[in-house]
This record gives C-alpha cells, sequence and structure tokens, in this order.
C-alpha cells in the first residue's frame, strides 16, 4: 500500500554527485568482476600448467629408466618420480605401463590417449576414471628387445584435487583483491565526485551570499563546462536589473503623476471654498476636498505598499534612530491630525532606540499606523504614542479612542485590501495594515492591534534593536 | 527391521571375518542397544586395549570388536574381500595409501592438527610414530660391543661366523606387509641393506610373519638378534627382561607411522571418526603413549632426534607394490637371503 504511494510520488532527479558515483562505482564493479575472472582463470592455468609440468617430469623419468632386458623390457619405477607427485597436494596417483599393446603393470583400465603423439615430451589429456576425473601424461618410448623394437607406453595420472583447492584459494583471494579494488574505488570516487563538483558549489554559494541589491554580473572564474550557465545566469541578472529599475522609475512616476494633479485639484478647492459665499457651494467644496484627501491618501498608500513591496526583496540596512524616526513621521502627520482636531501626544523614550533596518520601509510602516489611528478616532480626541525599549526591541505603542475591533481578529486585517465590517463610512483602502505587517515581517519586527479597555485600540508595532 | 538387519549383521559378520585369519579377536560389549564399531587392526589387543576402554567410557552404548590379523590382510579384507569393518588400522603404510589412493577409504573432517607427512588427504591418518630397531639379547651377545649402526651390524656378522648360524631373526617381506615396507623403505635410503641382506643370508636366517613370535624367540633364546623390530613391542619386551636390548641405529633409523583409514563399507563410519579424533585428541595422545605404548605422532622429536628418519604418507610408497617392482625386489632378496 505504502508501496503504491510512493510509487506514485514524483521522483526527484538524481543529484550530479549521486549520477557521478553511481557511474563510477557501475565502471569498478565491472573492472573488479573482470579482475576477479583474469586472476581466477590465469591463475588456474598457472596452476595447471605448473602440476601438469610435475605429472609429465615424473613421466617422463620413468620412462628415462626403461631398459632393454634380455627377454623383456626391464621396468623400475623411480620411487622419487611418485614421491615428487605428492610434493604439491596429496592427490591419488595412477599409472599404467604397456609394452608392446599390453598392460605390464599398473592400472590396466586407465584410460589411453585419444591420439599417438609424434612428441618426445609428455602428452596430456584429462579423463574420467573409476570414481574420480584425472588428469593424464602418456610417454612413448622405443625399447629394442632383442633385435625387436617395441613401443613402450607409460602413463601417468594424477587427480585434480590440489589444484582445484589452489584455484579456489587464489579466487577467493581474487575476490578479496576485487573487493578491496571496489572498495578502493569507491572512496576514490568520492573524492572525485567531490573535487569535479567543487566549482558548482563555489559558483552556488558566490551567487547566495550576495548582498539584496547585488546585481553585478558573476565573474568568478569557473570551468568551460559552466560558462554557458554563467552566461546565462548573468544576462538573466541584467534583465532583472533592468526590469527593477523600470519598476522603481514607474512608481515614482506614478505616485508624482498621481499626487500633484490631485494637491492641485485641493488647493483649488480651497481657493474656492475660501472665495465662495454661498453655503450649499461651500458644503459641496467641502465634500470635494475630503475626498481629495481620501484619494491622496489612498494613491500615497497603494504606492507605499508597493514600494514595500519592491524594497522588501532588496532592503538597505540603515542604522537608524527608531524615535527620531517617529518623531519625524508625527511631525509630518500633525496638520492632517489638527484638521479633525486630534491631539497628538508623543512620550519619547529615555534614551535612543538605535535600530537596523530600510528607513523609507519603517516610515512608511509608523506613517500607516498613525494614519489609521488619526482616521478612526473621533474628533477631538487624544492619540497616545510611547516609545520604549522593551525585551531588547524598540517598541511603539499607539491607542487612540477609536471604533475599536469590534470583536475581530486582528489577524484578518492584515489581509490585503480586507477592512473591518465598521468602517464603511471612512475612506480606506484597506491596505494600510498590510503595508505595517509587511514591514515589521521584513524586519523581523511585530506587529499586533489589541482592543483597549474603554474602547479604542492599541497598536503595538517593535524592532529588534541594534 | 533396521534391527534386525543389524542383528543378521552381527551373525553374519564372523562368517565374512572368516575369509582372513584371525589372531585375537576382542568384543567389548557395550550397554544397550547401541551401535558396534569393528575396528580391523595390525595391533595387538594389550596395547590398544586402554584406548578401546576409553573410547566406551565416554561413549557406553557402542560395542567395539577389535580384530587383529596381519597387515596384508588388512589390505585384502578392505580392498579384495569387501569386509564391512569400520576402521582399518595398519602399520603397512603402504598398503593404507593403496587403499586410499585406489578409493576405498572414506573421507573424514578431522580437526586434529598432523603435520602433512602423518597424514593423507582426509583419509589417511597417523596417530602413532615408532622406530624400526634392531632387538639384541644380551647374554647371545656376551663379550661383543652391542652394534650401533649396521656398518657395526656387518662386521660383527662377518668377524663371527658360525656364531648367529640360525640366530637372526626378521620379517619374511612375502608373508609380511609392514616386513616388505621396511625392507624396502631401508633399501631405498642406503646401500648398506643389501650387503646387511647378504650377510645376514650367509647366517641363514629365521623369517617370521610378525614381531611377536620373533621376540618369543628372543626370550627363549632361540634367537640372538631381531631385525626391524617395531620399537613399541620391544620397548615392552626390554621393560620385562634386561636380557633384551634394543637398538636405535645411528646411521639411520627407520620410523613407521601406525595409521588408521575408514573403509569405503564401512557401516558406521561416523563412529570411526568420531574414534579416530579420540585417538588424536589430547586425551587419545596421552593413553596412547603412556599406557598403550604407542608413542603419538611428535614432530618436535625427529627433529630432536636427527637419526629417526620418518616413513612419509605419500605417492612413493606406491612404487614399491607395483608388481613389477615388488617381482623384481622379492626375487633380489630371496637371492640374497636364502643362499644355498
Amino acid at each position: 500500500m505504502t508501496g503504491r504511494i510512493r510509487w506514485r510520488m514524483p521522483r526527484a532527479p538524481l543529484s550530479l554527485r549521486q549520477r557521478l558515483l553511481l557511474q563510477l562505482l557501475g565502471i569498478a564493479a565491472m573492472l573488479a568482476v573482470f579482475l576477479y575472472f583474469t586472476v581466477r582463470t590465469v591463475a588456474g592455468q598457472a596452476a595447471e600448467t605448473t602440476q601438469d609440468g610435475i605429472l609429465g617430469a615424473a613421466t617422463t623419468a620413468i620412462a628415462e629408466q626403461l631398459r632393454a632386458g634380455t627377454e623383456q623390457v626391464e621396468i623400475d619405477l623411480p620411487y622419487d618420480a611418485f614421491s615428487v607427485l605428492g610434493s604439491i597436494s596429496e592427490d591419488r596417483v595412477f599409472y599404467r605401463i604397456d609394452v608392446g599393446g599390453e598392460t605390464v603393470t599398473g592400472y590396466d583400465d586407465l584410460p589411453l590417449p585419444p591420439e599417438a603423439s609424434g612428441k618426445v615430451g609428455p602428452q596430456f589429456y584429462t579423463r574420467p576414471f573409476r570414481d574420480t576425473e584425472v588428469r593424464i601424461a602418456a610417454v612413448t618410448r622405443q625399447v629394442v628387445v632383442a633385435g625387436q623394437a617395441l613401443p613402450v607406453l607409460v602413463l601417468v595420472a594424477q587427480t585434480r584435487l590440489g589444484q582445484d583447492a589452489i584455484a579456489e584459494r587464489i579466487a577467493n583471494r581474487a575476490a578479496g583483491l576485487g573487493l578491496g579494488f571496489f572498495t578502493l574505488a569507491l572512496l576514490l570516487s568520492l573524492i572525485a565526485a567531490g573535487s569535479v563538483l567543487a566549482p558548482i558549489d563555489r559558483l552556488a554559494e558566490a551567487v547566495a551570499r550576495r548582498g539584496p541589491e547585488d546585481l553585478r554580473a558573476v565573474d568568478a572564474s569557473t570551468p568551460r563546462e559552466l560558462v554557458p550557465l554563467v552566461g546565462a545566469l548573468n544576462g538573466f541578472i541584467a534583465r532583472l536589473r533592468a526590469a527593477l529599475g523600470r519598476t522603481e522609475t514607474f512608481i515614482t512616476e506614478a505616485a508624482h503623476h498621481i499626487r500633484t494633479p490631485l494637491a492641485t485639484v485641493r488647493a483649488q478647492a480651497e481657493i474656492a471654498l475660501r472665495q465662495s459665499d454661498n453655503e450649499a457651494t461651500r458644503q459641496t467644496l467641502r465634500g470635494v476636498i475630503r475626498a481629495v484627501e481620501e484619494s491622496a491618501r489612498s494613491a500615497t498608500q497603494l504606492l507605499d505598499h508597493a514600494i514595500v513591496v519592491y524594497r522588501s526583496d532588496r532592503m538597505t540596512s540603515d542604522a537608524l534612530d527608531f524615535g527620531a524616526l517617529v518623531a519625524g513621521v508625527v511631525a509630518s502627520i500633525e496638520p492632517a491630525a489638527s484638521l479633525k482636531d486630534v491631539d497628538l501626544r508623543l512620550s519619547p523614550a529615555p534614551q535612543p532606540l538605535p535600530v537596523t533596518g530600510d528607513r523609507a520601509l519603517l516610515e512608511s510602516a509608523v506613517r500607516n499606523i498613525l494614519d489609521n489611528a488619526v482616521k478612526y478616532s473621533p474628533e477631538d480626541s487624544v492619540v497616545r504614542l510611547s516609545l520604549a525599549a522593551e525585551d531588547n526591541r524598540a517598541v511603539l505603542r499607539v491607542e487612540d479612542r477609536g471604533r475599536g475591533l469590534s470583536g475581530l481578529d486582528p489577524a484578518s486585517l492584515s489581509g490585503r485590501f480586507r477592512r473591518g465590517g465598521n468602517v464603511a463610512d471612512v475612506v480606506g483602502s484597506g491596505l494600510g495594515l498590510t503595508i505595517v505587517t509587511e514591514v515589521a515581517a521584513a524586519h523581523d519586527g511585530r506587529f499586533s492591534l489589541t482592543e483597549r479597555e474603554g474602547g479604542g485600540v492599541c497598536a503595538e508595532f517593535s524592532v529588534p534593536l541594534q | 527391521m533396521r534391527r534386525i538387519l543389524c542383528a543378521l549383521a552381527v551373525i553374519l559378520s564372523p562368517l565374512c571375518a572368516a575369509a582372513f585369519p584371525v589372531e585375537e579377536e576382542h568384543v567389548f560389549p557395550g550397554t544397550g542397544a547401541g551401535s558396534e564399531l569393528w575396528i580391523l587392526s595390525t595391533t595387538d589387543t594389550e596395547y590398544f586395549a586402554p584406548l578401546l576402554t576409553a573410547f566406551q567410557a565416554r561413549h557406553p552404548s557402542v560395542t567395539i570388536r577389535y580384530t587383529v590379523t596381519g597387515s596384508a590382510s588388512v589390505y585384502t579384507a578392505v580392498a579384495d574381500e569387501g569386509v564391512a569393518c569400520d576402521l582399518a588400522i595398519s602399520s603397512a603404510m603402504d598398503l593404507q595409501m593403496k587403499l586410499a589412493n585406489d578409493g576405498f577409504a572414506l573421507p573424514h573432517a578431522s580437526a586434529a592438527q598432523l603435520p602433512d607427512w602423518a597424514q593423507w588427504q582426509d583419509r589417511i591418518f597417523g596417530f602413532a610414530q615408532e622406530p624400526v630397531v634392531l632387538v639384541a639379547s644380551r647374554k647371545a651377545l656376551e663379550g661383543l660391543a652391542l652394534p650401533r649402526t649396521r656398518r657395526d651390524l656387518i662386521d660383527l656378522l662377518r668377524d663371527h661366523p658360525g656364531r648367529f648360524e640360525g640366530r637372526i631373526g626378521t620379517y619374511d617381506p612375502l608373508q609380511s606387509g609392514a616386513g616388505y615396507l621396511f625392507a624396502t623403505q631401508e633399501a631405498r635410503q642406503s646401500d648398506s641393506f643389501w650387503r646387511l641382506a647378504e650377510v645376514m643370508g650367509a647366517n641363514r636366517p629365521r623369517l617370521y610373519a610378525s614381531t611377536k613370535p620373533m621376540l618369543d624367540d628372543l626370550e627363549t633364546g632361540t634367537l640372538a638378534l631381531a631385525y626391524n623390530v617395531l620399537g613399541s613391542y620391544a620397548a615392552t619386551r626390554a621393560a620385562h627382561d634386561p636380557d633384551v636390548a634394543l637398538i636405535e641405529f645411528e646411521d639411520f633409523t627407520l620410523t613407521l607411522l601406525r595409521t588408521a583409514l575408514i573403509p569405503k563399507d564401512a557401516r558406521n563410519p561416523e563412529l570411526a571418526g568420531m574414534f579416530i579424533d579420540f585417538l588424536l585428541s589430547p586425551e587419545g595422545r596421552r593413553l596412547s603413549g603412556q599406557q598403550g605404548g604407542l608413542p603419538p605422532v611428535n614432530e618436535a622429536a625427529l627433529v630432536q632426534t636427527p637419526r629417526l628418519r620418518p616413513i612419509r604418507l605419500d605417492p612413493g610408497l606406491l612404487v614399491y607394490l607395483d608388481r613389477v617392482k615388488r617381482r623384481a625386489f622379492l626375487e633380489e632378496w630371496a637371492a640374497a637371503v636364502k643362499q644355498p
């Protein structure tokens, strides 16, 4: 059952190291097997040659002892000829001596050579004999007895148990040798795979080590095989750089192109408001101004979000004082707050709050928190801001007396274009909290919203101190 | 059924045994209906009894039948008569070698470490080594120095013609397999053998088929010298009779192995294998040497005593069993010893 599930799972392709190792080991295994059979064959042949040599020498020694007697061939088996046959192994020995085609002594059922050889030296052949198989050496001599040449055939046979034992012993050694060879090949393959793949690892490391804004071409020296890959990578980096440049330009220009006309519309509307005495017209103009204001804010937020998304991939790391940054944002938002008679009260931290981060992103996050606080505060109310160093973090708390969360999950408000259910009468894009959350995440910071007692929300934003 | 067959075998086996001359037969009955281990041996029962009883003490259910016969009979019993004994023990190393070489011995995997000259394949196991010695009666040689080499013996016989007439005993190589082995091995080792044979022949030696009667005749004074006697038997006599002198020649002294093999027709080859393992075990070696008077195989003793020359278990032993070679040797021997 599990097997079937596993079978259906997409198989990850083998790594280069695995491929390389498998192929090298495959070759090594083949060579080891080849080595085993070669050693075995050669050694087996060598053992047979040695044993044949001894067998032949024993046979020849017997033949050399043949003498012409007065009436018959005199045969005197030399003791050492047989004794030496036992020198290498404990093999059984058989012999047969035929004179003129008749067996004179020995084992008369020992198989004769297939054909008479014209050679002086011994002739070797292997035959089954009784309950075993023997290697036989045959030597023929002519002996003159009573003026008549008689052919004498001397056969000496030996079992090959000793040779088989030698062959087996050598085969075992050969197997050990093959195994050793394979083990050595395994180690060398590991080293070879490591050294072959090292340039790839180095390249990957060189690319990974780069800073977020480092979009220079890769110029590390690489083996020839990797040059096309590096070329393609550099081409890709160049295109990415161009695309990012275009995006940045687009965002800046879009912000400019949207905010400038809105500012003009607002200025014109305010002039018209001042000049008009008609209460109805003034009411309309106030509505226009308010709408323009909200549109400008929405546009700013959209651009802020775009910048946050764009920049969080390639953040700069500036050393900042978080307190000063918050104070700057408070100063910039104060005019808008005073329009609603909302009092922003900042209690600065007793000490500087050094943090590391992207100034534009952090400003954007703080601005959005304050913006929200002002937006949802009733007129003529107070928003309290407090800065503190807690737990090695710079913490900003913003407390308003707005309409609160009405029991909504704070996390759900952070979604893009997500708004609370109780804000239908307030203009907003739903991006504010998204920006704050994303900035916090990019800085290893935290952001939370909690309901205050007596109404309103406490927003807490913190980033790690340097 | 099996039990009936066993019983039949026990009844029939003495009939088969009758095909060869039995010198002694002893049965050591085991408890209950255990299997029977039949040992056909050339070694006298008194030398082997301690080993047999010790083995039986370990395996009380085993009945041991110990049959003593001549070494040539052991060979023909196994090779030609197909006698189903479980173990063939003989001092005729050449005949044992021929049995194994011609496929009449079963292999037995023994854990014992024997020198390669005392073992052939896993079929022949040497368990006792003993010198082949000259035994002399001190009384008969009174006033003469005991010979220390073959040359001394030749000189002794030449210098005192008539004194040893009819008083030299030796094996008849025609009848005794061991005697034939000693003679051929000595002839192979040294030229002085033939001179000695001629000198002995001039004194009309008595020829024996086995050691025991030869030593008996020495003790009774019939013989003055017994040539080529198995050392273990001679040592037993020498221990009891101060008149018996045991002489290991210094030029060389043949050293024989008593060997055991399991015939291919054995009924209880596993039991025979167990007995071989027991013979070669430290306990078996101790019993064999101290109580049996059969010194165990001891390579160190051979190295320390240069005059001892072991007869090796190798195919060379087959040479003198060749019928042409044997006939030629016996003819030459008879010509030397049996002078008209």
